[in-house]
């Protein structure tokens, strides 16, 4: 009888022990096709299939939460998950804070969306809030508005509330396409940002390290070009 | 959730319908209903219990609680509740953590605060990494009572503090004249009949209360409008396998119905309350309750 509560003693442990590498993985679950919500409620993407290949290939148990895409930083600084995969540019503002892993998805274009070829880029422009977008438009001299999620951006242009949304290019074409012929592209695309990465606390190097190994992994053996030409369909870059 | 769900894209009509509003997905929406209706049951009498002891100490003869309980009547109200959203519940966690971590992780020398990170043990964390997700959720969702009970509560305590000066001074000092103690007086005359002074004011609270749970999702709780915006927002055939257009309208219509329902329900009980309650007092409606009776 001592020896089995002493075996269940010693699993519980151990098992608690083999917990503890559990990750949290955050997201913000409404940015497809990098990661939203499927039908079932759960997490589901390119990000997610990505990051639970780099879990398996590092040996955590990872665990995805969503939260939203306003505190995503501060929430990771206070602890609450251990990394951002959230379609999140690399950017020198936001390295400062959080520490990137290697991009998984290359520096891309962002594109302007409108109704008509010739709408005005230089009138108010949609973009979400606290991304590079937003950041970038002030700089055009045009009138920047603001929205919580990528949704609300491309229906401010629907409704005519902005002559145009600014965002990434893989995001805007499948909406594009879907649209049928309504939403068109505008203007040249602008290069922004350096390409798409992991965050993670700065003092959480030992944790960044496994997922950039991970990422260097799955460039080498093509399997990430695998997950972006599922993803990314009509255009999908390659490393 | 039924067997012709299988293939949703040969559905039409009612058939995708009654199939699409059963997806997982929507499930976790009528989830939350529940949730945000748990989370106001549990939050109101947390909130009038801050509330009660905050007006008690605000009327203490004892200065520093007086102080105290005024300090907190007045600082939490004027805070922006967003605000408080945002700073209060990552306060709390933060505290809660660094006091595990001082008892559980004594020998652990290196800072927890660096640069902008929190950084405390693994086995001061809470809840641990390792607790399953429904241990976090409940985690987050009694961090979201207790920040709604502190707002609500300095709010409810004004209400509370006015409905108790209300009684009217008549009836104490008549209290004190046949020797009871001013606890008993406190007790026996003001607890008793303060609340039908209170109610329209309470009632109010509620309704604000009922209003605010869209702020939890700050905290990373789900309730009924992240579902709705989730929901509704348009989907492409890649998110999913009912794809549609923006849907938005549909969704905050539904829960249009549902917030004007919560409050016809609200009216109907604050106005049976009120009846009860003005029963006997020395108030207008008291007053006509008896005269229509005599």
């Amino acid at each position: 009888m001592k020896k089995i509560a002493l075996a269940i003693a010693a699993l519980a442990l151990t098992s608690g022990l083999a917990a503890a590498q559990t990750v949290r993985l955050g997201t913000e679950g409404a940015y497809p096709p990098y990661n939203f919500v499927n039908d079932k409620g759960e997490v589901d993407g390119f990000e997610r299939e990505l990051g639970d290949e780099l879990c398996k290939r590092a040996g955590l148990t990872c665990e995805w939460v969503t939260n939203e895409w306003d505190s995503i930083i501060p929430n990771l600084t206070s602890g609450n998950y251990d990394a951002i995969i959230a379609g999140m540019s690399i950017t020198p503002e936001r390295d400062q804070v959080i520490d990137f892993t290697q991009d998984y998805y290359p520096p891309t274009a962002s594109a302007y969306v409108g109704l008509s070829a010739d709408a005005n880029i230089k009138g108010t422009v949609a973009a979400q809030v606290s991304t590079i977008q937003a950041a970038y438009v002030p700089t055009t001299g045009a009138t920047l508005a603001e929205y919580a999620t990528p949704e609300e951006t491309i229906a401010a242009v629907k409704s005519g509330e902005a002559d145009v949304v600014l965002a990434d290019y893989d995001y805007l074409a499948p909406i594009v396409a879907e649209s049928g012929g309504e939403l068109v592209f505008v203007g040249e695309r602008v290069p922004l940002g350096g390409g798409v990465g992991m965050g993670f606390r700065e003092s959480d190097k030992e944790l960044k390290q496994k997922f950039d190994d991970g990422i260097t992994a799955m460039k080498a053996d093509g399997s990430l070009n695998a997950l972006l030409a599922k993803w990314f369909p009509e255009n999908p870059p390659k490393y | 959730m039924f067997s012709f769900c299988a293939d949703p894209k040969s559905l039409e009509g009612i058939a995708w319908f009654a199939c699409y509003l059963t997806s997982g997905k929507h499930l976790y929406f009528y989830v939350s209903i529940g949730t945000v209706l748990l989370l106001l049951a549990i939050t109101v009498p947390v909130a009038l219990a801050f509330g009660f002891a905050g007006a008690m100490a605000a009327r203490s003869h004892f200065a520093p609680l007086s102080i105290l309980g005024r300090i907190y009547i007045s600082a939490v109200r004027g805070v922006p509740d967003i605000i408080f959203f945002l700073f209060v519940p990552i306060a709390l966690d933060q505290a809660f953590e660094w006091v595990r971590h001082k008892t559980k992780c004594p020998d652990w020398t290196e800072p927890i605060r660096r640069g902008a990170d929190f950084v405390v043990c693994p086995q001061a964390k809470l809840p641990l990494s390792s607790s399953p997700q429904w241990v976090h959720e409940t985690y987050g969702f009694f961090l979201a009572v207790l920040a709604f009970a502190i707002v609500f509560g300095a709010f409810s305590a004004n209400v509370l503090y006015g409905a108790m000066q209300a009684i009217p001074k008549a009836q104490t000092e008549t209290a004190e004249a046949y020797g009871m103690t001013r606890r008993q007086v406190f007790r026996r005359i003001v607890v008793p009949q303060m609340w039908v002074y209170a109610l329209p004011g309470l009632s109010n609270l509620w309704m604000i209360l009922v209003k605010a749970t869209p702020l939890l999702f700050l905290l990373g709780i789900e309730d009924i409008v992240y579902w709705a915006k989730q929901l509704g927002g348009s989907k492409r055939s890649i998110e999913s396998e009912y794809p549609h257009g923006d849907w938005r309208l549909a969704y905050f219509l539904v829960l249009l119905v549902f917030y004007l329902g919560m409050t016809k329900l609200s009216e109907g009980v604050f106005g049976r309350l009120y009846r009860r309650l003005s029963h006997g007092q020395a108030t207008m409606a008291g007053e006509e309750q008896r005269r229509g009776r005599a």
